[in-house]
């Protein structure tokens, strides 16, 4: 006799329709409703303004989110782990700061970019060794720090205050664009990657008797990955072409999503952000992997300081002030990563920037004043965080 | 009552003539100034299900601990399969096939059932040295079937998350995933506790299934249906003492209570 329950299936995985219905039930919502959100937003600023999706825009704003982007990738693994990191644009604006005068010093960009990406290294290192050796808790480490970081970027910077950047290197990471053929041949390659390791995947799926995708829904999948990609280059052609920083962005979140979902690194990154006591007994390193991520936390928030003092052209006291911190936040979190730890995804953390830099980006065709895109914004990431908390809630009844 | 006499030195054989996989013999272990342990001893054989009972504070819970790696005996031996061991982590316990399943279950609810199965155990190909390691997703999934179908386990997909389980599913893949590691003694605290009726039945059937597979089963349970439905002894702790060994076709309900709380003026030592 077999042990009955009351869902008694087959051990084989099911259909992606009943497994995607699972996840929603059990409160991993996934890319859906960050994607209809910024359907939603982009329908209502192109109602209003003729000018928001042209090429020129969203080449524009595919710039503008290039460092969101890249701190929110950070933070978003942070928050994976159930932590959360107050000090990632601090970072950015002491790399912003070191890239700079070290440029100007005379130094080759190349290492100049070395030495910004060190520091956020460095820096996150440090705040992970305190965190996970000592215990303080990281909201306190890295609020600390974060001050820290902006009086050493203050003293950095000196009473020149705003430094320029010369180098035409370092200036030409936010301002090239590569040519529409290049463009063209990056869409080819995604797409190819993408066919080659779903096909790879299910072919390794049907070899071993378990489930696998029919080939309709293959060529389905294929062919949306093909049309997005078509319209992305398509549209950024009609422009100057695909911008180098978001170029650099996308390649980030592919290489991380892959490191998050592929790899036992990854695997354990969730576990320890799911339950840490079970992670531990599984003999999981909990303490290299904490370590492991605010570092990597401290290089996204450096990377993403290098692509905004190239936007910028310079290192000024402002750089990684503002609402940059708020807006890395709340990039990860709009995008689905839950600040409980243990759910999200980097390919969230891009969706989610994308949103708050289109409600950036559309508030300014509209010239609206800040006081209306400060309310806004907050606005909006109090709804994620909600949505969060709610679906964290239900995951809890789902779980019982 | 009078000190319960066990056998210190000589190996010994359970009514079939088989020797124990796992031998506990007088172990103490003194937590500041509480005495935790004073002279725990126990005997589980290969495909046999040994109940562990006693009141709060018997020393149920360290006993197990000792066995499992995570606390050191000050004193005592364990021997597993003839050989004295020193259990001196989880580590160890488990390299030899000691696996145990907590009370609070240790899985991660965001993670679907392969990955807890091979949780901190995951199969891997290494792409490049130094680097993060490929899962082997599909190979997991594949080697987690057999397993599941041998124990007569049905359970969703795999690729369903825990969260969506039910208490006796959670269960069902906590013992699964020690199952699946090839472990010879399986330890399970309070593995009925929070469970409903039907759900309680499919765990105690699996623990059935286990011990039929041959592998030896220590369950620690505060609830005497439950042992009498699949325990074949029952060893009592009393204030960190073993005070009793019944087999149970051999006792009743009233006699193992009565070990319990230490009431009967004399226990029957059965062997």
């Amino acid at each position: 006799m077999s042990i009955q329950f009351e869902r008694t299936l087959q051990p084989k995985s099911g259909g992606w329709v009943e497994n995607w219905r699972d996840r929603v039930r059990a409160g991993d919502l996934g890319l859906l409703p960050v994607i209809l959100a910024l359907i939603v937003i982009w329908v209502i600023f192109e109602s209003v303004n003729g000018n928001f999706l042209s090429g020129r825009n969203l080449s524009n704003l595919t710039l503008q989110i290039t460092e969101i982007g890249m701190l929110g990738i950070g933070e978003t693994f942070i928050l994976l782990l159930g932590e959360i990191d107050l000090s990632i644009a601090a970072v950015s604006g002491v790399a912003a700061a070191v890239l700079v005068l070290l440029s100007n010093a005379g130094i080759n960009p190349w290492i100049c970019i070395i030495a910004a990406i060190l520091t956020g290294v460095i820096i996150g290192g440090f705040q992970g060794i305190w965190v996970t050796m000592i215990g303080v808790p990281a909201f306190i480490v890295t609020l600390a720090g974060s001050l820290g970081y902006q009086g050493i970027l203050l003293a950095f910077l000196g009473s020149t205050g705003t430094v320029p950047i010369f180098s035409h290197t370092l200036l030409g990471i936010a301002a090239s664009y590569i040519p529409a053929w290049a463009g063209w041949i990056v869409a080819l390659i995604a797409v190819v990657l993408y066919t080659a390791s779903l096909i790879l995947v299910q072919r390794g799926r049907r070899a071993r008797n378990l489930s696998f995708l029919s080939l309709r829904s293959i060529a389905l999948r294929c062919a949306v990955v093909v049309v997005v990609a078509a319209v992305v280059v398509g549209v950024l052609n009609s422009y100057r072409g695909f911008p180098v920083a978001g170029l650099i962005l996308l390649a980030f979140v592919v290489l991380f999503s892959f490191v998050t979902q592929s790899t036992v690194f990854g695997r354990h990154i969730y576990a320890v952000g799911g339950n840490k006591e079970a992670a531990r007994r599984a003999g999981i390193n909990i303490r290299k992997i904490r370590i492991a991520i605010f570092t990597l936390s401290g290089a996204m928030g450096a990377i993403g300081g290098i692509i905004g003092a190239s936007r910028l052209g310079s290192a000024s006291p402002a750089s990684g002030g503002g609402d940059l911190l708020l807006d890395s936040i709340a990039a990860a979190v709009i995008g689905g990563t839950s600040l409980f730890g243990g759910r999200g995804s980097i390919w969230n953390a891009l969706a989610g920037a994308f949103v708050i830099g289109s409600v950036e980006n559309g508030m300014d065709l509209l010239s609206a004043p800040s006081s209306t895109k400060y309310i806004v914004e907050g606005g909006i990431l109090l709804i994620a965080v909600t949505i969060d908390t709610i679906t964290r809630n239900r995951r809890r009844t789902a779980g019982r | 009552m009078t000190d319960v006499q066990v056998p210190e030195d000589q190996p010994v054989t359970a009514g079939d003539g088989t020797a124990p996989l796992l031998s506990v013999r007088a172990i103490r272990k003194r937590f500041g100034a509480v005495q935790a342990l004073q002279g725990v001893s126990l005997d589980v054989h290969p495909g046999e299900v040994v109940a562990l009972v006693g009141d709060n504070g018997a020393g149920k819970s360290t006993t197990i601990k000792m066995i499992s790696g995570v606390e050191t005996p000050d004193d005592g031996e364990i021997f597993f399969e003839g050989q004295p061991v020193h259990l001196t982590s989880p580590a160890v316990a488990e390299r030899l096939g000691i696996q145990t399943v907590y009370q609070d279950l240790a899985l991660c609810d965001n993670l679907d059932i392969v990955s807890n199965l091979f949780l901190g155990r995951e199969l891997h190909r290494t792409l490049i040295p130094g680097l993060p390691k490929l899962m082997r997703k599909s190979e997991m999934e594949k080697r987690a079937i057999p397993v599941l179908k041998e124990l007569g386990i049905n359970l969703p997909p795999l690729s369903t998350l825990v969260a969506s389980l039910s208490g006796g599913q959670r269960q069902t893949v906590a013992v699964a995933r020690a199952v699946l590691w090839g472990s010879k003694l399986v330890m399970l605290d309070e593995p009925t506790a929070a469970l409903g009726v039907t759900q309680t039945k499919a765990v105690l059937e699996l623990i059935e299934r286990l011990a039929g597979n041959g592998v030896a089963v220590l369950m620690i349970s505060h609830n005497m249906t439950d042992v009498f439905q699949v325990a074949d002894r029952i060893v009592v702790l009393r204030l960190g003492r073993t005070v009793a060994n019944f087999v149970k076709c051999e006792t009743s309900l009233d006699q193992v209570v009565a070990a319990i709380t230490g009431s009967a003026e004399e226990v029957a030592i059965q062997e």
